[in-house]
């Protein structure tokens, strides 16, 4: 498949405004933590996973992306609620716990909910495979063409859910790709101790549906086979199963000393990073010149500092706010 | 000297079943990211080096199958800890609990024993939101079969898990994380204490006091002990005297230190960090009305969590849980109310 150009630098906008948005969160959320580190403490408090060096995964999907198709994430959402588009502002202030955030504050990083586009996420492992499988039925029922794609680590690959949901999206041939964002941990421990497969493209065949593997962490070869699986569930044609071999460039969560991967892993892992690699391969192709890549990273950069700026000046929410949104009246007191 | 040895809870925990393990072959544990990282709180540091990966496990993220295999496990002659990482993430695997491990000895007449330890961090003030804050022992503790412990000091964390271990029912063990004297959690003085270095038990379904007092008793557990610790220390420069009764074991519940504190005090204060309805405040409130009704000169007030689910935001969630000024709010309404 020839990847048209205007994609080509569309991905690689998106991977630089990811890459970028991840970097400020994680400057912000350590700049009052330290010398102590005190997770509790600080703009930005709490756990924080980012997806720096998983670019690929969402960018490969995004020129694929149609009007009202659905996107259920994990506890690690920035990167493919970026390339998805929603609305940065709203979820860099909800990131920082703002009353103007997507949540109004409610949610935080791992609880992003979007309505255009239709975005959700979740902290706990699985939860958001069975949710894609209903998104389905329901564009299916109301006869739109939308499709819903659920991303999952591998680590998920081993939770119940994700074996219930495969089975029903393909017993009721449902417009559902999951994809599993391979990057070899599920915190401290490694793929080879906690999956009996190589491969969990493998395992769609236990639900008779494709399954493929992506080896190589490049937006093209993502493109390529995300085009080919969400082509076929629009199409009718039901769901599949794609695996992406990807690399968590930092640790599970900031403030992790990481200690369990090796110096030499970590060291191979900066070396191949997509973001310099996609860019050196794009200089090389002729797509970008070096005037470009330095025009998009300024564009890029401006738009992320716009929105934790917007971030920043949002008020938090009321304290007895908190009694709000249990449901949509309020019956709850203190 | 020895015995005046400080550890935090969290170092407290991890020696506790270290002992164990090496008095009893049959002990062993498993969990997510319980080996080379040691428990995501410290609870399984060390084990991995001093007893191997075959006694100290870790599991892919399928905890409907490792805890059910704690289960079997169990029944066969094995001692198994098994870690539930956030008590959050019951929901995934929560028939094997409460259908399975909690009710295997009742549905067999008391012939098949299930000696099994649960372990789980409960708990927030840290913003980690509303999936990984809960405390949830109210519920725990509703469900018929399993003991459920909560301890607030090193002390008692070694104790009740020793009695955890040695337990021929299964026990849930909920430790705070708060409580933990993690280096990367806000600083808790309450958290490192004076720990033994010989086994010992603290006895499950004791309740502590931890603070004597006359005028109000402050009931409560986990962190919220160190809450109304503080809240007691600023009452009595007012000249309140609160008693606070820490309660360390929800299942079985120390029904009479609870009555005792109150014929005493004659006033009533439920701190719970868990959800207001339907959980621990309200079961510690019957019991005293239930138990001491006539010596109540006021009508018990709680303290807790409201019906909600825990917001991110900081400053929603330092209002939503229990906190010292709560606590300190409450003791006074109820003195000048008389
Ligand atoms: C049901 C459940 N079990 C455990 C956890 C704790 N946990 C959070 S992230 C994580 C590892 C996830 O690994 P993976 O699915 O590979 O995603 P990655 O973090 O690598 O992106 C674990 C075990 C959880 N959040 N939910
Ligand atoms: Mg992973």
């Amino acid at each position: 498949m020839a990847v048209p150009r205007e994609h080509l630098i569309d991905m690689y906008e998106t991977m630089v405004k990811i890459r970028r948005f991840e970097e400020r969160i994680r400057e912000l959320y350590f700049a009052d933590k330290l010398p102590a580190f005190d997770i509790a403490a600080g703009l930005i408090p709490g756990e924080m996973h980012l997806a720096a060096g998983q670019e690929p995964v969402a960018v490969g999907m995004r020129p694929h992306l149609k009007d009202g198709d659905a996107i259920t994430a994990t506890h690690r959402p920035h990167h493919l609620a970026i390339a998805q588009g929603v609305d940065l502002n709203k979820m860099a202030a909800e990131i920082f716990g703002r009353d103007t955030g997507l949540g109004r504050g409610k949610g935080g990083h791992m609880h992003l909910f979007s309505t255009e586009p239709s975005f959700g996420c979740s902290g706990i492992i699985g939860e958001g495979m069975p949710v894609a499988v209903g998104a389905a039925m329901a564009f299916k029922a109301r006869g739109t063409a939308n499709v819903a794609l659920s991303f999952f680590g591998e680590g998920a690959a081993n939770q119940g859910a994700f074996h219930e949901a495969i089975n029903l999206a393909a017993l009721w041939s449902l417009p559902v790709v999951f994809v599993c964002e391979d990057n070899a941990y599920a915190i401290s421990v490694p793929k080879t101790a906690s999956t009996a497969v190589t491969d969990n493209s493998d395992r769609a065949a236990a639900y008779g549906i494709p399954g493929v593997l992506v080896p190589d962490n490049d937006p093209v070869s993502v493109y390529e086979v995300m085009g080919a699986a969400i082509e076929r569930a629009r199409g009718g044609g039901g769901p599949s199963l794609v695996e992406i071999r990807t690399d968590r460039l930092w640790g599970h969560f900031e403030g992790d000393a990481d200690a369990y991967r090796t110096d030499d892993f970590k060291e191979d892992m900066n070396e191949r990073d997509p973001l310099k690699t996609f860019a050196q391969r794009l200089l090389a192709d002729g797509v970008l010149s070096e005037a470009d890549i330095t025009e998009i990273a300024d564009r890029m950069h401006t738009e992320v500092e716009a929105a934790i700026e917007f971030a920043m000046n949002s008020p938090y929410p009321a304290p007895e706010a908190t009694l709000d949104h249990v449901f949509s009246e309020r019956t709850v007191t203190l | 000297m020895t015995g005046e040895r400080k550890l935090t809870t969290q170092k407290a925990i991890a020696e506790a079943i270290a002992q164990e393990m090496d008095a009893d072959p049959t002990v062993f544990v498993m969990g997510e990211d319980v080996g080379v990282y040691g428990g995501i709180f410290g609870a399984t540091e060390g084990l991995l080096d001093e007893f191997g990966p075959d006694r100290v496990k870790d599991t892919p993220i399928s905890e409907t199958g490792f805890i059910g295999a704690g289960i079997g496990a169990a029944i066969h002659g094995m001692r198994p800890i098994v870690e539930l990482m956030f008590v959050d993430f019951f929901g995934v695997c929560m028939d094997q609990i409460y259908n399975n491990m909690a009710k295997i000895h009742y549905f067999s007449g008391g012939n098949i024993k299930v000696p099994m330890v649960l372990t789980t961090a409960v708990g927030g003030g840290y913003s980690d939101a509303g999936q990984h804050s809960q405390t949830l022992w109210g519920m725990f503790a509703h469900l018929p079969g399993m003991k459920v412990v909560v301890p607030s000091n090193p002390y008692d964390a070694k104790g009740l898990m020793i009695a955890a271990i040695r337990d021929d029912n299964p026990v849930v063990y909920m430790f705070h994380k708060g409580v933990l004297g993690l280096g990367w959690m806000t600083n808790n003085p309450r958290a490192t204490g004076v720990v033994p270095e010989a086994p010992y038990e603290v006895p499950i379904g004791k309740a502590a006091i931890a603070r004597e007092g006359s005028d109000v008793t402050i009931v409560t557990v986990g962190l919220s002990v160190h809450k109304a610790l503080d809240a007691a220390e600023k009452l009595a420069e007012e000249g309140v005297s609160a008693e606070i009764l820490d309660l360390r074991s929800l299942v079985p519940l120390d029904r009479e230190a609870i009555c005792a504190s109150v014929e005493k005090t004659h006033r009533l204060i439920v701190v719970d960090e868990d959800y207001q309805s339907f959980g621990m405040s309200g079961e510690v409130i019957t019991t005293a009305i239930e138990g001491a009704f006539d010596y109540l000169d006021a009508p018990p007030v709680r303290v807790t969590t409201p019906d909600t689910p825990i917001p991110y935001s900081h400053p929603l969630e330092a209002w939503a849980l229990p906190s010292t000024e709560r606590i300190m709010r409450a003791a006074q309404a109820m003195l000048v109310a008389g």
